[in-house]
């Protein structure tokens, strides 16, 4: 899923300051899930919002909704009437949901209340851990299902570097050295030889070369 | 003329196993606490969320106090502590808004401890008498008025 964090509030009571009707948007689905942008914290956001302008003298009505998927124009339909009552959105989707929004709305000013952090997994109860990159080019089967792009600090594909220690990360020792994870994966599916192959680098014009990446299935277009 | 004492409304999340026995057990000794606090009776601290407290807050309480069972002695094993949690979380974001983190506080009692909760309810009553009023109620008149 996508993982997000929430802004301060009063960086968040900055970025709308101008403005007297405020729609605070959540999103059912990844932001809901990594416990940012859903139906309670858009309750709890608007509540603190509308505390702190009280507080700073600022004039702000702030309405509240959650749809179930900000990324998609069906979903954002069911915003459209709550949309066009306020004068500015602040959404608390990912920065794709929150873009969707604004595109469909070209002449209203929306805002993100979240800083959209990386793609990622629930490691275990309040602790989010980034896994993938989204490089274009996924060559998980390589390396025993761990990603050294995303998980390894120095992105390294032929690894590891003279710097891990004890299942240590040389960066910073708090992390496991992703890289002992491949060996230690790629011994007990007993594909070590994979390893023999030194990889050529990666073709990163898949990843975020020349600008933003689309995807053209033909056999769904209508 | 006397000048008119401020007197705090402080909204007590009790867990239904320990503070709320205890409170109900001050009654019953019949030591006096101050009529300040409402008390909401909760299955346990750990069901609370910080948007309970935010929410608290937005209506007009001046202090929330929530008071869970001594550490080790939840009755569904965690719950004070996750409660412990989201209290200071929300300590953080009160800060944030501007409202000062001393108005929200959570104590650890047993069913037993009559007295000491009294004297904590006391303490948290003259906390916020000191702080004043919840600074969001003088603050202009917003859509939502005090509820209290
Ligand atoms: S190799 Fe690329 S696509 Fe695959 S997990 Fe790593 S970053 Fe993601
Ligand atoms: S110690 Fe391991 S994870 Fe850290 S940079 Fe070196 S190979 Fe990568």
């Amino acid at each position: 899923m996508i993982v997000a964090e929430r802004k301060k509030i009063q960086d968040l009571l900055e970025i709308v300051k101008s403005h007297k009707k405020l729609l605070v948007l959540g999103c059912g689905t990844c932001v809901t899930v990594c416990l940012a942008g859903g139906q309670r914290e858009v309750s709890i956001i608007a509540s603190a919002l509308r505390m702190a302008a009280k507080l700073k003298g600022q004039q702000l009505e702030v309405e509240e909704l959650t749809i179930e998927r900000q990324c998609d124009n069906v979903f954002i339909e069911q915003a459209a009437e709550a949309i066009q009552r306020n004068d500015a959105v602040l959404s608390l989707a990912c920065g794709a949901g929150v873009q969707a929004i604004a595109e469909r709305y070209p002449s209203k000013p929306v805002y993100a209340g979240l800083d959209t952090s990386f793609i990622g997994i629930l490691e275990e109860r309040g602790i989010w851990t980034e896994k993938c990159a989204a490089c274009g080019q996924c060559v998980l089967h390589l390396y025993g299902g761990i990603c050294p792009v995303t998980r390894c600090a120095k992105h390294m594909l032929n690894g590891p570097c003279s710097g891990s220690r004890e299942d240590r990360c040389e960066v910073d020792p708090n992390r496991q050295c992703a890289w002992q994870l491949i060996y230690k994966r790629l011994k007990e599916i007993g594909q070590l030889d994979r390893l023999k192959k030194i990889k050529p680098p990666k073709n990163w014009s898949r990843s975020q070369s020349g600008g933003y990446r689309t995807i053209l299935r033909e056999d769904h277009r209508v | 003329m006397k000048p008119e004492v401020f007197e705090p409304k402080i909204i007590a999340f009790c867990c239904h196993y320990c503070a709320y026995s205890s409170a109900d057990l001050a009654g019953s000794m019949r030591i006096q606490y101050p009529p300040n606090v409402r008390i909401i009776r909760t299955p346990c601290t750990g069901r609370l969320e910080t948007e309970y407290f935010i929410k608290a807050f937005e209506n007009g309480a001046d202090g929330v106090f929530i008071a869970g069972c001594l550490e080790g002695g939840c009755h569904f094993v965690e719950g004070n502590i996750c409660a412990k949690r989201r209290v200071n979380y929300t300590r953080e974001m009160l800060e944030e808004i501007g409202i000062e983190k001393e108005r929200l506080r959570m104590v650890n009692v047993s069913a037993a401890m009559g007295r000491p909760l009294a004297d904590l309810i006391i303490e948290m009553v003259e906390t916020v008498r000191k702080l004043g009023p919840n600074p969001v109620k003088l603050n202009g008149s917003s859509k939502k008025e005090s509820r209290l």
